[in-house]
Order: structure tokens, then C-alpha cells, then sequence
């Protein structure tokens, strides 16, 4: 399979250099490859996430996405409306919009005309299971339809590449077996390539491959 | 689901910070509109006071206030006999006062002026008022405070006169104003020969320029200024209608001040969905949009309530008996539009810098922040 996204060499601190989270990473993922990243908090699996996505510049070295480094603030937006969808341990939805108009806000980034947003979000609602909690204020939705939703809402421009930082990390054991299954089956039956930034070790092994990190450096890199 | 959609759901959410935003931009814009509405109202009457039928107001050049003008009656004598004059009437403007009334305004003209011809002969009649006399007639309103009546005698200043009338007029200064011949209010004003103005009246088919010029060429130390012109270029009025804007934009400035707090209570209350709509893709420009669009829709609401509340407290106003006729409050579409210019220079400004904050956060930070 051809690569879908390249880590080389990168390096990421915080605080003036004073706090250093990623250590020369080098990481290779494949077109539709379902890829687990575990390791400790702390261990740069949510910093290595953001600066794949373009949520920040490394300091050093170069991430590509299918081939090509998005340098520059139009490129990583670009990056961030067709490029990646991003899910969160939290949800992240707006209270006071319904679900569904959570799920459009992707395509108000992207001006993605209202109707075909709308057949997007319906479409997407159906294979997650929440077509009929679509016009629900966000209050009135359990915590697993509010993590589907921000699921919808992370596919709704239809990006190659989906980024999940501790996806089920906010859920009841029954609602987390169910997200990461939905994301799993999702993104194998789109053939989009995942990539699940997790520390628990069950949910990773069900993954194409599981790469360790510790300390800010890839350590274990194994199918 | 549209940019606008999500600026009116975020209002929506805090309908009291949105609400307090508005007040304090509608108390603004209520503020200013009846400040300028009181003060050109009373500028407006002043003026008519000035124009009655005439078309010219004549007065001493450089001088402050009218009250300090000395133009020679024997100047409106002049000017009669030009053959574009139709009539050129001379009026002292004078303050007197009387027993537990320290301010009355006074009006000394000729019987032949307009005004009285003009006004409601409430009691008495014009024939009693002389140029020789030493008769006054009382605004109706004037006549009312003072418990004067035709017949009696009045104490103004130094002297009673004695009462030939009592006259309506809409205008509040000459309602609650004393008329005195002009050849009496000169003397008891020690202003032998002298008037404040001159009003001219134009003979029909000839142009006020013609005046001007005459007055120009044979009269330099006096100004002739067409009515208009006058109101432009009178100190006073010009005193009084900056006052009006300025109380009325400090008060706009503190309804800028309350968008401003609610805009940055918005953008650090949701600070974390401000992240995701970036995450989502939204440009900083989206997000500054929406961030001005809020502070712009905030302000239109502020601006709508301002005009319905001042357009009410200046019809309230209207209705208080001792300010009949010395103001006209009202609205004119200068003050309409500037109170509309004001309200988006405001929203703008007082979005700045929540606006400035929103596109400066990293996502990556917000998402994390508690």
C-alpha cells in the first residue's frame, strides 16, 4: 500500500523549548491503514496527532500527507477542512446548535452548499446510528450519540485521514466498545487511514498496527 | 446551518449577556438621540424667535451672543428704503425680572412687528400695544406664572407697566416673554437708539444677496446672514449643538464599553468550541467574522430599542407642561443615521479585541484549556 502519511524526524517543544514533548519522530502510515498509538499521558501521542493534523508546526523535520508537506497557514487549512477530520475525547459540540447543526459546521468552513451538507449529515447519521437524534439540542443526547456526532462531523468533508485522540476515553464501558467498533468498521469500509491515539492496550490490538510511544519517541513499531 | 445562523445561536445562548450588551448600547443611543433632539429643539425655536417672517437677520459683527448686539434702528430706517426690503424690524432682546420671577425674556419691537400681528390675542387687542406707549403684552404662559391680567399694572426690573394684552403663540420664549414697545425697552434696558437685530423681509422677486451686498458695502461692521446661514454660523447654537454630540457620544462610548465586555465574556466563555470551529476549518477570518457579526448584531438590537426609547421619552418630553414650546424635541434623519453610523463603529471597535483574541488562539492550546 502506498504511504498516506510520513513522519520524518520530527520534533515539537513547548514553553520556549523548555518543555520537549516529541523527540525526532519518525512514523510511516499507509493509504487506509488502521493504526493504534499507545503509550503513557504524556508520551506525545495528542502532540504527534495535532502536528500530523496541522493544529501545530513541528519544530523541526516534516510531516507529509500523501506526498506532500503542507508548509504555510492556507496550506495547513486546507489541510484541516479536506485533509483530516478530527474526534476528540471530548465531543466538543456546540450547546445550543442541535446535532445536526453540529454536523454542518465543517461545511460552513467550507461553504459545501446547505443541501448537500445536509444529505452528507443524513447519510453519515445513518451509519452511526444517530439519524434520529439529529434535531436534538446536544443536552438532550446520551454521551455516545454526542461522540458519533463529533464523528459525523469529523467525516463530513469526507477527509482520507481520520485522527482520534482518546476517542472512548470519556465513555461508559458499553458506549466505548461501540464508538471504537463504529470508528474501526467506518474507516475500514471508507478506506480511510485512522490513526487512534489510546492507552488501552484492548481496544488497540483490534487496530491494523500498534505503535508505542514513550518519552516523545516511537519505541515499538510492530503489526 | 450558515455563519449567521451560529452568531445568532451564540447570542441566543446568553440571552442576558446579549441583553446587558444591547442595554447599555439602546441607553447610549437613547441618550444621544435626546440630548441632540432637546438641544436642536431648543435651537429651533430660538431660531424661529429670530426669523419670524423675515428672511435676513442683520446684527453686530464679532459678537458672542445676541444680547450684546447693538445695531442703530435708524440701520432698519436704512434698509426699508432699499427697493428689495419689504419691511425691516428692529427687536431688542432683553432679561428682566420680576417679583419672585429673577428670568423673564424680553422682546421690545414695534407695534408693526409681526409677532404679535401674528399671535392669539388671548385678552386685549393690538391697538392698545403703541410704539409711544408704555403698554406690554404678556405671553400667555408668562401671564399665567406672573397672575397678570390686562389692566393691572406689572413690576419688570425698575418700572411697572401696565398690561394692554396677554397673546398664544406656539413659540414657549415668546409664550413665557413680555413684549415692550421698543422705544420703552430701550430705555429701561439703557439702550437708547440701539436694537440686537434687525429682521428684513425681502420684496418678492428680489434675492437676499442684494441686501448682503449693500449691507457689505455701506455697513462693514455689521453681518447680514440669511437665516440659514445665521444659525450655521452663531456661536451659540454652534456651542449648543457640539454640547449635544459630545454628552451624547460619551454616553455612546459607555454603551461601546458594554459591548465590548460582553464580546470577551463570549469569546473566553467558549473558548474551547472557538478550537473546534478552527479544527473544523474555519478561517481566522471566519472566526473574526463571526465574532464582528455578534458584536454588530448586539448593536443593532441595542440601536433599534435606543430609537424606540428616545423616540418615546421626546414624545414624553412634548407632553410636560413648563417645556411647551421652548424645545421641539424630534428626531430628524441626520440624527437617525448617526446614531445608526455611531452603533456599527461601535460594534466594530468593541469587537476589536475580542475578535483579535479569538484568531490568536492556537487550537491546539484551547482545546486544552480548563
Amino acid at each position: 500500500m502506498s504511504e498516506m502519511i510520513s513522519v520524518e524526524d520530527v520534533w515539537k517543544s513547548f514553553d520556549r523549548g523548555r518543555i520537549e514533548v516529541l523527540k525526532g519522530v519518525n512514523l510511516s502510515i499507509a493509504h487506509g491503514e488502521v493504526l493504534a498509538l499507545c503509550g503513557t499521558s504524556g508520551c506525545g501521542k495528542s502532540t504527534l496527532l495535532h502536528v500530523i493534523g496541522g493544529l501545530e508546526p513541528p519544530d523541526r523535520g516534516v510531516v507529509r500527507i500523501d506526498g506532500k508537506a503542507p508548509s504555510g497557514e492556507a496550506e495547513r487549512l486546507e489541510l484541516l477542512r479536506r485533509g483530516v477530520g478530527f474526534v476528540f475525547q471530548l465531543h466538543h459540540l456546540v450547546a445550543g446548535l442541535t446535532l445536526e447543526e453540529n454536523c454542518l459546521v465543517p461545511a460552513v468552513a467550507t461553504g459545501l452548499s446547505r443541501s448537500a451538507a445536509r444529505a452528507r449529515v443524513r447519510e453519515l447519521a445513518e451509519a452511526t446510528g444517530i439519524a434520529g437524534r439529529l434535531d436534538r439540542r446536544v443536552r438532550e443526547l446520551s454521551g455516545g450519540e454526542r461522540q458519533r456526532g463529533s464523528l459525523v462531523r469529523a467525516l463530513l468533508n469526507d477527509p482520507p485521514i481520520l485522527l482520534a485522540d482518546e476517542p472512548t476515553g470519556a465513555l461508559d464501558e458499553t458506549n466505548r466498545e461501540r464508538v471504537f467498533e463504529l470508528l474501526l468498521d467506518l474507516a475500514r469500509s471508507k478506506g480511510k487511514t485512522l490513526v487512534i491515539a489510546t492507552h488501552d492496550l484492548d481496544l488497540a490490538r483490534r487496530c491494523d498496527r500498534v505503535v508505542r510511544m514513550r518519552d516523545g519517541k516511537v519505541v515499538e513499531d510492530g503489526v | 446551518m450558515s455563519l449567521w445562523r451560529l452568531i445568532f445561536t451564540n447570542l441566543r445562548r446568553h440571552r442576558v449577556r446579549t441583553a446587558i450588551g444591547a442595554t447599555g448600547i439602546a441607553l447610549g443611543v437613547a441618550t444621544m438621540l435626546s440630548v441632540v433632539g432637546v438641544l436642536s429643539g431648543a435651537v429651533r425655536m430660538f431660531e424661529r424667535i429670530l426669523r419670524s417672517d423675515s428672511e435676513v437677520v442683520v446684527f453686530e459683527r464679532n459678537v458672542s451672543d445676541l444680547f450684546f448686539s447693538n445695531v442703530p434702528v435708524s440701520l432698519a430706517d436704512e434698509l426699508e428704503k432699499q427697493a428689495s426690503v419689504k419691511d425691516a424690524q428692529p427687536v431688542l432682546f432683553a432679561i428682566v425680572a420680576a417679583p419672585e420671577r429673577p428670568v423673564i425674556t424680553c422682546f421690545g419691537i414695534r407695534a408693526s412687528d409681526g409677532r404679535l400681528k401674528k399671535a392669539t390675542w388671548v385678552k386685549g387687542s393690538i391697538d392698545d400695544f403703541r410704539d409711544d406707549g408704555e403698554a406690554i403684552v404678556l405671553g400667555e404662559r408668562a401671564a399665567e406664572f406672573l397672575k397678570a391680567e390686562p389692566g393691572q399694572k406689572l413690576e419688570l426690573g425698575q418700572q411697572a407697566y401696565p398690561v394692554a394684552g396677554i397673546v398664544r403663540t406656539e413659540n414657549g420664549f415668546e409664550d413665557g416673554g413680555v413684549f415692550m414697545p421698543l422705544l420703552c425697552a430701550q430705555k429701561a434696558f439703557h439702550k437708547e437708539g440701539v436694537a440686537s437685530i434687525v429682521s428684513v423681509a425681502m420684496n418678492a422677486g428680489h434675492e437676499t444677496s442684494e441686501v448682503k451686498e449693500w449691507m457689505k458695502a455701506n455697513h462693514p461692521k455689521f453681518s447680514a446672514l440669511e437665516n440659514e446661514e445665521f444659525s450655521k454660523s452663531y456661536s451659540q447654537f454652534k456651542i449648543l449643538k457640539t454640547t449635544a454630540w459630545v454628552v451624547g457620544g460619551c454616553a455612546f462610548l459607555l454603551g461601546g464599553l458594554s459591548v465590548t465586555n460582553t464580546m470577551i465574556l463570549s469569546v473566553f466563555s467558549r473558548i474551547r468550541e472557538l478550537a473546534i470551529v478552527r479544527v473544523s476549518g474555519f478561517s481566522k477570518g471566519q472566526v473574526a467574522r463571526m465574532i464582528f457579526g455578534e458584536s454588530l448584531v448586539v448593536s443593532f438590537i441595542g440601536m433599534i430599542a435606543g430609537l424606540v426609547l428616545s423616540a418615546a421619552g421626546l414624545r414624553l418630553l412634548k407632553l410636560v407642561p413648563q417645556l411647551q414650546g421652548y424645545i421641539d424635541p424630534s428626531l430628524g434623519l441626520t440624527e437617525v443615521l448617526g446614531a445608526l453610523l455611531l452603533a456599527v463603529v461601535t460594534a466594530l471597535l468593541g469587537a476589536l479585541y475580542p475578535a483579535w483574541y479569538a484568531v490568536r488562539l492556537k487550537p491546539a492550546d484551547a482545546l486544552r484549556y480548563e
